[in-house]
């Protein structure tokens, strides 16, 4: 089973490789990168004009199931995660049960490997249910495959009990994934607390809720030692205090996600729920801090938070709505968009907020080692194009559900293959 | 989108002018009620009021009546919404009744604007969540211009329950959309500052003595205890720092007129004296609102 790709761009970070060459995956693994290689007997994807790069990782998806399979599944979600140029996910708890148990993450892990057509790595909850009390079965579930462990969506607000999650973690050398926000500053609220929230007249989430949890957080990571990381941080006090970690040496990282840099406040179209997500979109100061971070380093790499939710859930009053919106199947173009065609970082440090850099996040090893052209890795490639125009239709897409704000907006450049365990599993329609 | 009315920041001056002139038609004189036009006959207006209100839904009742149109009432309590029924789809089955139009009100923010983008039927926002409460501005508007004459110029304080009030952000868009200035006063957690951003020519004030010194008009608003999940002071203390008193007043113009959009609460927000002193012209409000209503209602159902 040998794929080789030929004469493409080969761009792959890690490796400090920007040049025209040939790429041979062999039995599900890189096997080879250099100039006219052959490979008897091997498939041939001709590359000629394309961009070919690492696997692109996602470490923030919501896939759904068990539990909400009326908004996506593990196989549509995969199936999205490929159209959109990603060949590993890694999929939040909060699910229904949720992922608190070897028992949870052996079902998606199981589940996945049926169904899915890229690789899926659950992330385990910290806390039973997510309720912030109790600490999950950790072990166990990082034992059944779970590659990181949060509770996302659901904030420990309990300083101890994340304190106890951050010493359990870092003995297992995963990191702790916070979604940072101050439930008691944010309750009720249901958009960035700003002058366009208290113009519409709906409750604000201050960005003061999210900067005090990262700053409690850094805090204790650094009496712990464990890898801390923020999830979508949204915020330039939060990214600033995140630079200061790093400055200090501490193994803290975060990630943001391509809607919290392409849109801020003045871009919601008022109650529409498509612009409905936590954190919220923010002011132009924040986005631009973020934008900034990522230029500067502060920010260690790009994730979606897709976040399906089913039309009739999105289809109501804005109050009403749930939080969150799709991303996969934009993310490449909104952050070629955003981040590269606006000249603020190179097309190769954006494959890099893709692949080296949460795969860094995660800290795969071994067999698990993925985000690099490097032989004995994963068979992981994506192609794509860094300029084409297309346009994004949602009523094409593979998710379940259509809740995006960039639908009908035209992108220029975006994913064209994607390869996963050395095997094409998704192409651009005309390509 | 049907032609409605869901705020007064998105309508044109020229547009709420028009209106205002026309409920001068409608207002009732010399003790007699309101005016019968009948230019609606035939019309149905449904009145979907999905948050408790009397005399709102009344005012609205009273106008599509004299107008010569029917109504029909729909209330939360008495709607599939308790049944588990999404807005959306209750409001489809409205709209299959044919109304000419669909007065609403609603405890969430937006409701009507987010409808208005799925239904093609006119809908006239009778309140949404604390966002915005068009007639209850215009109905103010015209109680000032009966009192005062004018609009441009007039200092107009309003005191309260900023955050939470509705009418308070319909007002400031109309008053600055006039050229009066706004001061909106009221404690600090009941007044973002935030806005002072909204519109032009708003200030903030946390004194009431400062809000009220020279002001044309007082508008005083009910704090809104069912929407507030942490009390921002002891009720007595309220009193004492906004409730509206006699001894305020000499602050304010000699010809201060001072206004409640109601539910009122004597004692907590305005002292009985001021309520029922020569200055109130609280029940003129409730006059102007069916006026302003038969107005704004002639208007939608006459496309």
């Amino acid at each position: 089973m040998k794929l080789l790709i030929r004469n493409g761009r080969v761009i792959c970070p890690a490796s400090g490789l920007d040049a025209v060459a040939d790429v041979l995956l062999e039995d599900g693994r890189v096997s080879a990168v250099a100039p006219d290689l052959s490979a008897p007997g091997a498939d041939i994807f001709d590359a000629a004009g394309l961009v070919v790069a690492p696997g692109f990782i996602d470490i923030h998806v919501h896939l759904r199931e068990p539990g909400f399979t009326h908004a996506e599944t593990i196989a549509t979600g995969a199936r999205a995660a490929a159209a959109g140029g990603f060949t590993t996910v890694c999929c939040m708890p909060n699910t229904n049960p949720v992922n608190d148990s070897a028992t949870v993450t052996t079902y998606i892990v199981e589940k996945a490997r049926r169904e899915a057509i890229v690789n899926v790595c659950p992330i385990g909850a910290i806390t039973k249910g997510s309720a912030g009390e109790e600490l999950a079965s950790i072990g166990s579930m990082i034992a059944a495959g779970a590659v990181a462990i949060s509770d996302d969506g659901r904030p420990v607000m309990n300083a101890r009990v994340i304190r106890r999650a951050m010493e359990s973690a870092r003995a297992l050398d995963v990191p702790v994934i916070q979604h940072c926000e101050d439930l008691n500053l944010s309750a009720g609220g249901d958009m960035h607390e700003c002058v366009e929230s208290v113009r519409l007249g709906i409750r604000g989430i201050p960005a003061a809720s999210e900067d005090v949890m990262v700053a409690r957080d850094i805090l204790l990571a650094e009496l712990t030692g464990v890898r801390y990381h923020v999830a979508h941080i949204s915020t330039r006090h939060a990214v600033g205090m995140v630079a200061f970690a790093k400055q200090r040496g501490l193994p803290v990282t975060c990630e943001a996600t391509p809607h919290h840099i392409a849109l801020h406040t003045e871009h919601m179209k008022p109650y529409d729920s498509n612009y409905k997500m936590k954190p919220p979109l923010r002011c132009e100061h924040d986005v631009d801090a973020v934008i900034s971070g990522i230029a500067s380093g502060a920010v260690d790499c790009l994730a979606t938070d897709h976040a399906p939710h089913a039309g009739d859930d999105k289809m109501q009053e804005f109050e009403r709505c749930p939080f969150g919106i799709t991303g996969l199947e934009t993310a490449l173009g909104v952050s070629l968009e955003v981040l590269v065609h606006s000249g603020r970082i190179s097309l190769s440090k954006l494959i890099a907020l893709y692949t080296c850099e949460p795969a860094r996040v995660i800290g795969w090893k071994g067999e698990q080692a993925r985000g690099a052209l490097k032989p004995g890795y994963t068979g992981d490639v994506t192609i794509l194009h860094p300029e084409y125009p297309w346009t994004y239709d949602v009523k094409q897409t593979a998710s379940k559900s259509t809740n995006t704000p960039f639908n009908g907006r035209t992108f220029h450049g975006g994913p064209i293959a994607t390869v996963v365990g050395g095997q094409v599993v998704w192409k651009a329609p005309g390509f | 989108m049907a032609l409605g009315l869901l705020g007064i920041e998105e309508t044109d001056r020229s547009v709420i002018e028009q209106i205002l002139e026309r409920a001068v038609a409608f207002q009732p004189h010399d003790g007699r009620t309101f005016a019968k036009a009948n230019t609606c006959t035939g019309k149905l207006v449904v009145n979907a009021f999905f948050e408790n209100s009397t005399r709102t839904r009344s005012s609205f009742e009273i106008a599509a009546h004299r107008l010569g149109a029917d109504t029909l009432a729909i209330t939360a309590s008495g709607s599939s919404v308790s049944k588990g029924e999404s807005l959306v789809d209750t409001l489809n089955t409205l709209v299959a009744m044919r109304p000419s139009a669909i007065v609403m009100r609603h405890q969430a923010s937006g409701a009507p604007h987010f409808l208005s983008r799925h239904l093609s039927t006119p809908i006239v926002n009778a309140g949404d969540g604390t966002h915005e409460h068009p007639t209850q501005a215009l109905l103010d508007a015209r109680t000032i211009l009966d009192c005062c004459g004018r609009l441009e110029g007039l200092r107009v304080a309003i005191i309260g329950d900023i955050q939470h009030s509705r009418v308070a952000r319909s007002n400031v868009h109309l008053l600055s959309k006039f050229g009066a200035d706004t001061v909106l006063c009221g404690p600090p957690s009941l007044l973002p500052r935030e806005m002072a951003s909204i519109a032009s020519g708003v200030t903030l004030e946390y004194d009431i003595l400062r809000a009220v010194t020279g002001a044309h008009v007082v508008m005083m608003l009910r704090v809104q205890l069912e929407r507030i999940h942490e009390p921002a002071m002891q009720p007595g203390e309220y009193f004492r720092f906004y409730g509206l008193r006699q001894e305020h007043l000499s602050l304010a113009h000699p010809e201060v007129i001072v206004m409640h959009p109601g539910p009122m609460n004597r004692g907590r927000e305005i002292s009985s004296e001021v309520a029922d002193s020569q200055r109130a012209r609280i029940l003129n409000q409730v006059e102007n609102g069916v006026a302003v209503r038969m107005a704004v209602l002639e208007r939608v159902l006459s496309q």
